[in-house]
């Protein structure tokens, strides 16, 4: 069994213009040790699905549905007690904003000690020799000084490295990292990354990275979600989508990028943009943008307006495109009649 | 030296051609200190003025030729957005001159530089902040050219502004509405709109794109290439994003810390970059095709610009520093193909 299991996850929040569904019937799956990458624009539901794992959704969100099931428990019908022995200590999470995350007020050493004494009975001493050898292991220089500095005396790449070191602090099985480094710069974005995935490949530990860059996601993790419009539209094996992606938004994604194209041409866009999750169009939320409605006969496909897609499978990635599955449906008709 | 020559204008390119704009040993720099009161201390029962400056950008010379795209890259803090700004006359210099079409602009006063102000426009990277919450699209549009064409009649102010609407495929019946009723990538088609409206010859972008979503970026990165097209635009681009860079600009400038450390066409630049600290960024750029780059790694961060290093400012963090790197500051020097480093390693031959 998987160590973490998420099924048809629905999360809303209750507005006062009426509800609006920020997750619909979202799935997956995450081994030990293993890196999944969830990739969308803003507003596609990415950090949504990241943040309900551990029940951080806060009102007027709530989960309306669906199961979260980590190592046998069920998360999203446990207690706020039970619930706070996983959280920070089985699986921990890495926030964008490093300066927004860490108490302005307590030392870095302060900070990690109570947070190992929140969840294991140990001595201060102890507890700060803990914290010496996880700031080691994320390589700061000088880390007996940082302990007892705070956090305004740190560069934005050394607090999200001090943020991994918390985050590592218990030696958890999952960590969800959202946009670890999108404020960082490149160079220490990269160093951010690597070292990153140094330490969950070291110590086996899942990672669930939630992204908007597709490069990032490509270097880091095996398997990958396509989220649009608060559902995943295409997951499967990362190396898979990124060098042939079946669904026509994620095909459009990847073509966008720059490197994607040659220098000085005109760059193949996605017209429109994504909808507003109040007003999302009927049928497959992409429609409206998607070149692939009409067949090539010309006719347009009614099932796109009138039906959400299910997954079909393409080998071992799932896609949710009325498109695609009518390809495959052709290819098997062929097949059987020869 | 070839520093100081550089300093000579007008400097005329290989063709002969001047360039549109050159920016010759510019300086700025931001006090830290406070105003005069602020700045005294006591020191040992003495009463001591202490001031204390960010160095900004230390010395730049930069020429952009009519019609091209000139890229300038560079992490947080190296002092490319304060180049843009102080280009555009929003900042003025603490050393150095700026000349547009062979006048200088950077003393001017701020009448006196109105006339350049229309042929010279720009695009701020926060759509959600420079557009005026309190006007309408229509108002916003109309304003820059009711400034630099007092003489046109309402029915040419409102004629232009719905030309320029549909040409950076806005709606023109929205004009009516606010900023704070588009997405992020209207707003953004909205301030070029605004920039475009008075018929500018250059456009300074300070990052235009990276406030928005990948396919969003996409659609304005395509719209400013067919601004570039049809209205020979001429362009200076802040950005921190290398691959739009790499299809975006003709030739590329590297910063850091307030300095230029290399300038090439874009071509040369990302086939062949020479300054250490340009092949570690381009090293560092998440590709999506190999699974793990040979990842240059730069050890240490950059140094704040209060007090600079002394001699090359990337000394700290290079593999290749020695002695003179720590002395001696390197000037850009110009190579066979036309790139400008400033690398003592490369100047010796030993990188």
């Amino acid at each position: 069994m998987a160590l973490l299991e998420v099924s048809q996850l629905d999360v809303r929040f209750a507005l006062r213009q009426g509800e609006v569904r920020a997750l619909r019937d979202v799935s997956f799956t995450l081994d030990r040790g293993e890196r999944l990458g969830i990739v969308g624009e803003s507003g596609a539901g990415k950090s949504v699905a990241a943040f309900s794992l551990l029940n951080l959704i806060s009102r007027p969100g709530f989960i309306a549905g669906g199961r979260i099931v980590f190592d046998g428990q069920t998360l999203n019908t446990l207690s706020e007690r039970k619930l706070r022995k996983v959280r920070g200590n089985r699986i921990s999470m890495i926030f964008q904003d490093p300066m927004m995350t860490l108490n302005p007020v307590l030392s870095i050493g302060e900070q990690m000690v109570e947070c190992l004494k929140a969840h294991r009975r140990i001595s201060s001493k102890a507890a700060r020799a803990i914290a010496l050898d996880k700031l080691r292991q994320v390589q700061i220089p000088s880390p007996e000084k940082r302990l007892d500095q705070y956090p305004h005396e740190l560069s934005g790449g050394m607090r999200q490295r001090i943020i991994i070191a918390i985050a590592l602090l218990l030696d958890p099985d999952i960590i969800i990292a959202d946009e670890p480094t999108t404020a960082l710069d490149v160079t220490i974005q990269a160093e951010i990354m690597a070292l990153l995935l140094d330490l969950c490949e070291q110590h086996n530990v899942g990672l669930i990275l939630i992204t908007h860059d597709l490069g990032v996601v490509s270097q880091v993790t095996q398997r990958m979600l396509v989220m649009y419009a608060g559902r995943v539209i295409e997951q499967g094996p990362t190396r898979e989508i990124i060098n042939d992606p079946q669904h026509p938004y994620t095909q459009g994604l990847l073509n966008a990028l720059p490197q994607m194209a040659t220098p000085g041409e005109k760059l193949n866009q996605i017209r429109g943009s994504m909808p507003s999750l109040a007003k999302l169009p009927s049928g497959c939320a992409f429609h409206p943008r998607c070149d692939f409605m009409t067949r090539q006969s010309g006719e347009p496909r009614a099932a796109c307006i009138e039906q959400v897609p299910g997954f079909v499978g393409t080998g071992s990635c799932r896609v949710a495109c009325h498109m695609v599955a009518e390809m495959l449906e052709d290819r098997r008709l062929k097949e059987e009649t020869p | 030296m070839s520093a100081q020559a550089d300093n000579r204008i007008p400097v005329r390119d290989a063709d002969g051609a001047e360039p549109l704009l050159q920016i010759r040993g510019l300086k700025k720099r931001f006090s830290l200190s406070g105003d005069f009161l602020d700045q005294l201390r006591f020191k040992k029962g003495r009463l001591v003025r202490h001031q204390e400056h960010v160095h900004a950008i230390n010395g730049v010379n930069l020429d952009i030729a009519r019609g091209e795209a000139l890229c300038v890259v560079g992490e947080s803090g190296c002092g490319k957005s304060t180049v843009a700004r102080t280009v555009m006359g929003l900042l003025s210099p603490s050393e150095g001159e700026i000349h547009y079409d062979g006048a200088r602009i950077d003393h001017l006063s701020s009448r006196k530089l109105l006339p350049y102000r229309k042929r010279m426009q720009m695009i701020f990277q926060n759509p959600y902040a420079s557009l005026n919450p309190r006007m309408t699209i229509q108002q916003t549009l109309e304003e820059p050219l009711r400034l630099h064409h007092p003489e046109w009649s309402r029915a040419q102010v409102i004629d232009k502004v719905t030309t320029v609407m549909q040409s950076v495929g806005i709606d023109p019946d929205w004009g009516k509405r606010f900023g704070h009723e588009f997405s992020g990538g209207q707003r953004q088609r909205i301030a070029i709109a605004r920039a475009l409206a008075v018929d500018p010859e250059f456009i300074v972008a300070d990052e235009p794109i990276s406030a928005l979503d990948v396919s969003i970026q996409a659609q304005v990165l395509n719209l400013l290439m067919d601004a570039q097209r049809e209205r020979h635009l001429t362009y200076l681009f802040i950005t921190h994003d290398l691959a739009v860079v790499e299809h975006f600009g003709t030739r590329v400038a590297v910063m850091y810390l307030g300095t230029v450390c290399e300038v090439a066409t874009t071509a040369t630049l990302f086939d062949k970059p020479r300054h250490p600290y340009t092949q570690a960024l381009l090293s560092a750029i998440p590709r999506l095709k190999d699974d793990r780059p040979q990842h240059i790694r730069l050890s240490g961060e950059v140094p704040t610009p209060v007090n600079l290093p002394s001699g090359c400012v990337f000394h700290g963090r290079c593999p290749h520093a020695n002695a003179r790197c720590k002395q001696e500051i390197p000037a850009l020097v110009t190579q066979t193909d036309g790139t400008r480093v400033a690398c003592h390693g490369v100047e010796e031959g030993r990188l």
